[in-house]
């Protein structure tokens, strides 16, 4: 009876998936609402109950993929996926005007270098205060503070280490999982409540999950905005860190 | 139709990430250099062409407007399917040139922003732009 039911939720997991996700939909607006009063909104507290439950799967498979490796909830990788999140994110598109891109747009490219920079000297910093000295080390896991996806292509690139690869995609999981977790804390101090903050911060934070899951943590309607920057930052990391910024670092090093 | 928005959307997402694929080759990069965003931009003239000449009726709209209401339990799902363990397993260095990256991006978001402006004011301040199933607060 059991097994029977465990095999048809495996069978059937994106249809399990809609259902999880719902339940937890229903279940942080409920704390929203009665336990902080509205102040953390409903979305919020669902991105931090994912990532606790992501963690706990993690711990308890071993796997790569959260949640989604407890082959109860596997339908969670597809629904998460890439492909579903970006179908969404263009959606939420829908409804924009462009002439508020357009009046931010030069802003955002600004942005765009700027992130990009400011992500690769942190990491590049934290790495020669851990001791390391050599220049392929050094920005591979400063590359892995752009994106967890710039570290291990630029680590391929220059022939970089399988430990400071890892290292490095683990930076960029840092970043977007903290981004996720603190753009919705300090969005009111940041001034992020408007389509011209929310492209400026798209450009700066660039890791596309982290960007995502921050804003609709902070207000759905900015999304559309953080997004269309953000889309551009981990090929524009891909293109300089492993070219330009590894010319830089080398002249230290 | 529904499926037509849908189709819409899909074709919109399909021939972006092509343009951002080819962007990539022609930069040499092995990656797809913002086809997301092209195929954002792509959708606001598509749609905003079809709806000037009146040719988005309702029902191809809400083929568009389910997948923008799907997006946060999207994202909710994308949270729990991340890498949290191995982040946090990954040593000091790699928590703090996390953290720091995040806390100069941060940061620096009002310093680029400058001074408020018309176009930096709050979304509350004018009416809503049409969001249908979102934003409840």
């Amino acid at each position: 009876m059991n097994d029977s039911i465990m095999s048809l939720l495996d069978k059937y997991h994106l249809i399990a998936a809609f259902a999880v996700i719902g339940l937890t939909m229903f279940v942080s607006h409920w704390m929203s609402k009665h336990l902080t009063a509205n102040r953390l909104h409903g979305s919020a507290i669902a991105i931090l109950i994912g990532l606790a439950l992501a963690y706990f799967g993690g711990i308890y498979t071993g796997g790569d993929h959260g949640l989604a490796d407890v082959s109860l909830f596997t339908g969670l990788g597809l629904m998460g996926g890439g492909m579903l999140r970006d179908l969404a994110i263009i959606a939420t598109a829908y409804g924009v005007r462009f002439t508020e891109i357009k009046k931010a747009g030069m802003r955002g490219l600004v942005a765009l270098f700027a992130g990009v920079l400011v992500s690769f000297l942190a990491g590049a910093v934290v790495a020669v205060g851990f001791g390391y000295t050599s220049a392929v080390d050094i920005t591979t896991i400063a590359a892995g503070a752009v994106t967890y996806i710039v570290g291990p292509v630029t680590g391929a690139t220059l022939g970089a280490s399988s430990e400071v690869v890892a290292l490095s995609i683990a930076a960029g999981l840092v970043k977007s999982i903290l981004t996720m977790i603190a753009t919705p804390m300090v969005a009111r101090m940041i001034g992020l409540d408007n389509p011209r903050s929310a492209m400026i911060f798209g450009g700066l934070i660039g890791t596309t999950s982290g960007v995502a899951a921050g804003l609709a943590a902070t207000d759905a309607r900015l999304v559309p905005y953080g997004a269309m920057t953000a889309t551009f930052y981990t090929g524009l990391g891909i293109l300089l860190a492993p070219t330009v910024l590894f010319l830089g670092v080398r002249l230290f090093f | 139709m529904v499926i037509y928005g849908v189709a819409l959307l899909a074709g919109c997402m399909l021939v972006g990430l092509i343009i951002g694929d080819v962007l990539g080759q022609l930069l040499g990069i092995d990656a797809n250099l913002g086809g997301v965003g092209i195929a954002m931009l792509l959708l606001i003239f598509v749609t905003g062409y079809l709806k000037t000449h009146d040719h988005l009726p309702e029902s191809t709209e809400s083929g568009i407007n389910f997948w923008n209401a799907m997006y946060i339990p999207i994202v909710v799902a994308m949270a729990a399917s991340q890498n949290v363990a191995a982040a946090f397993s990954g040593g000091m260095v790699a928590i703090l040139a996390g953290a720091l990256a995040v806390a100069l991006g941060l940061a620096m978001v009002p310093l680029l922003t400058g001074k408020r402006v018309e176009d930096a004011a709050p979304l509350d301040t004018r009416p809503a732009p049409p969001v249908q199933g979102r934003a409840q607060h």
